[in-house]
């Protein structure tokens, strides 16, 4: 992974003390209470309803041992002994006092982390698919232009006042794991006739309160012009983007609004005054690209086949496998899930010591390295087959081993009202709930990928409205109601999930996500996934089982 | 009054003059509708010239003027919207200007820091001495 130079440490200790003086500053009364807000969260400090929440920049869902370390030593000494793994692949922690925040930060500066731009109207980390480099289907790896682009966005200074948060993303692979049509920017690593490898653009995606999917804004662009493309479409964003009304100032309402059309010829005349000045050095390429080079992997890994043994015994072992490990491009690799979504703990919540647990792990079977998901789980990229064994069995005491990755337990889930003060619905209990209600009825085996998405509030955290089946949580008069959406899709197919009817109250959503999936197991044909009876049937025979007693 | 220029503080030379406002003598500076209804007059004042520009306002309307103009003001009234940056870019970058691009109004000492790296280089803000010490705030950057 990329490791900080002179240069790049430097620039975070001074970031971290510029807060420092910002907060003293704040606490003394110097600076206002609003010229502060917009200073913390672009040092990712929100204020919620029970106390400040940090979140923390994990770029591109990369990160080592000595960092999980770290986390988890903040976690003990900061907060209530645990964060959350978030869907942009950042970390939260929900209790830290304001005045340690500069402490916390320079703690994190230690092993090369920070928290800048995790959160405010700037461009934001920027995400990646969580298999980047090891996947059998990659073009190339996204990770160094991640890290390119990390470098550009950090303190841009033109940039960081937007009319609204930005956020970019990076796939290299040909399916789309990082929800690239979801992003104000996509970037989607692409092969052209000729051979040469470069950028399809989309522009304008993005979830929340209008969830749109991104067009194509430039079918191929050549890498070395990334960062003047970049730049062309932030500054026309920055000084045409709508400022009038913070529910229509992302710039997907500026494409809307301009029409697609009219905004590529404006980004395009941007752009050509600006291209030949930006290009990126062929020299600057490698040097990055040098941080990410192939692990030195077994070239005897594929002879050990002693696991099929175990799978062949042991059928939970199995499951484990089928579920939560894919295919890597070495022979006798995998890629091993580390499953977030316990049935005892809240989605995305990772204790002290699991960290400390995960980071023993990384050493021992994955070169000492981690990545976070958009889907909240974590991922050791580069496991031995040999090792699958062990492993699974350590996994399985630090209750990291729940065989449920891409099914319906491996849901997404905000906070909620739980703890942030944008929610009005809690959405934590009610996953519980629905995972129950799954387990009970042990749907598990059968009903196979199922993408559940929860949020408690129309900011849409946990992309709801991209969520097989997405739960929405709405007030009404006081009271925490559930809207339900079905046929959403964050993958290739890209969709918007349609809304079933109205909100159901709280003690029904539960069991409506269990009638949901009878209807699904009634009227699939064969393999079907639940998205592919969605599409066939539509979501009428769904809406008569659900509404059926109103 | 004070003002930052080049990283010093110094004595401000310039006078802005409200729309109704009489002529002073010495450097002035209007806003952009009154420098666009008054420009022949305002070209016989003997002192440098200057203009306000609010963020709303398109720099590519000074055109050619640009070079008329000893001083550019971007009025700030709001220290969210970030347009200002983009506009200190143009001025620099695609207009060549080169003459003082002050930042005034209400705007973050913070955000002195990021305006300097826009090619603006006088500032005249609500908080002399915080503004001053964040220009210095960091050492390195990427872009």
């Amino acid at each position: 992974m990329y490791q900080y130079n002179h240069k790049d440490q430097i620039l975070i200790e001074e970031r971290v003390a510029q807060f420092r003086r910002q907060t003293e500053q704040f606490l003394n009364g110097e600076i206002s209470e609003d010229g502060y807000r917009n200073l913390r969260l672009r040092n990712g400090v929100y204020i919620q309803t029970h106390s400040p929440m940090l979140r923390v920049a994990i770029p591109y869902g990369v990160l080592n041992s000595k960092q999980l370390h770290k986390l988890a030593h903040i976690a003990r000494t900061y907060d209530k002994n645990y964060c959350h793994v978030t869907t942009r692949q950042n970390v939260q922690f929900n209790w830290p006092k304001l005045e340690q925040i500069p402490g916390i930060l320079a703690e994190l500066a230690e092993v090369q982390m920070h928290a800048i731009q995790t959160s405010g109207n700037c461009m934001r980390n920027t995400t990646s698919d969580h298999l980047a480099g090891v996947s059998i289907d990659e073009i190339e790896d996204p990770r160094p232009y991640c890290e390119l682009i990390r470098q550009w966005t950090t303190l841009h200074p033109e940039f960081d006042w937007l009319p609204r948060k930005f956020k970019i993303a990076v796939s290299g692979s040909r399916d789309d794991r990082a929800a690239t049509q979801f992003h104000d920017i996509g970037l989607h690593l692409v092969e052209n006739d000729a051979g040469e490898i470069g950028f399809k653009v989309l522009v304008g995606g993005g979830l929340g309160r209008t969830p749109v999917i991104g067009q194509v804004i430039k079918p191929f662009l050549d890498k070395k012009h990334i960062l003047s493309y970049l730049e062309a479409t932030l500054r026309i964003y920055n000084l045409f983007g709508r400022r009038d009304n913070k529910y229509k100032a992302r710039i997907k309402i500026l494409v809307k609004e301009e029409g697609l059309e009219k905004f590529n010829d404006m980004v395009e005349k941007e752009w050509l005054l600006i291209r030949d000045g930006l290009e990126v050095s062929d020299a600057r390429f490698d040097e990055i690209k040098s941080h990410f080079k192939p692990f030195d992997y077994d070239k005897k890994a594929a002879e050990n086949t002693s696991f099929s043994m175990y799978y062949n015994e042991n059928k939970i072992f199995a499951k484990w496998i089928e579920h939560n490990t894919v295919k890597h491009k070495i022979a006798g690799y995998r890629a091993v899930f580390l499953s977030l979504k316990h049935p005892e703990t809240p989605p995305g919540d990772l204790t002290a010591e699991q960290l400390d647990t995960i980071a023993d792990l990384a050493v021992r079977y994955s070169f000492g390295e981690v990545r976070s998901t958009h889907r909240q789980n974590l991922v050791f990229a580069d496991v031995k087959q040999a090792d699958l064994f062990q492993l699974w069995q350590l996994l399985n005491v630090a209750q990291l081993a729940t065989p449920n990755i891409g099914t319906a337990t491996d849901m997404i889930c905000c906070p909620g009202l739980d703890f942030c003060s944008l929610a009005n619905a809690g959405s934590i209990g009610v996953a519980k709930e629905i995972n129950e209600i799954l387990d009970d009825i042990d749907y598990l085996h059968d009903i196979g990928d199922v993408k559940i998405n929860m949020s408690g509030c129309v900011n849409g955290c946990a992309h709801q409205s991209v969520g097989h089946i997405g739960i929405l949580g709405v007030d009404k008069k006081g009271v925490e109601w559930y809207q339900i959406t079905l046929g959403g899709s964050s993958e290739n197919e890209a969709a918007i999930g349609e809304r079933l009817g109205a909100a159901v109250p709280k003690n029904e959503i539960a069991p409506a996500i269990g009638i949901i999936l009878d209807v699904y197991i009634q009227q699939r044909f064969h393999e079907e996934t639940f998205l592919e009876t969605v599409n066939r049937v539509g979501i009428e025979p769904f809406k008569a089982k659900v509404y059926a007693n109103y | 009054m004070q003002i930052i220029k080049n990283n010093q503080l110094i004595k401000n030379h310039w006078t802005f003059l409200e729309d109704e406002s009489p002529v002073v003598d010495g450097n002035i500076c209007v806003s952009l509708a009154r420098w666009k209804s008054e420009k022949i007059q305002l070209l016989k004042h003997p002192g440098n010239l200057g203009v306000r520009i609010l963020t709303t306002d398109d720099v590519a309307n000074l055109g050619d003027d640009v070079g008329l103009f000893a001083l550019v003001e971007l009025n700030v009234l709001d220290f969210t919207d970030g347009r200002s940056f983009s506009q200190a870019y143009l001025l620099r970058n695609r207009y060549g200007f080169q003459g003082e691009i002050r930042a005034v109004g209400k705007y973050l000492a913070d955000q002195a820091f990021y305006f300097s790296r826009v090619g603006v280089n006088g500032f005249a803000p609500e908080n002399l001495q915080q503004t001053q010490m964040t220009l210095n705030d960091f050492t390195g950057f990427y872009q």
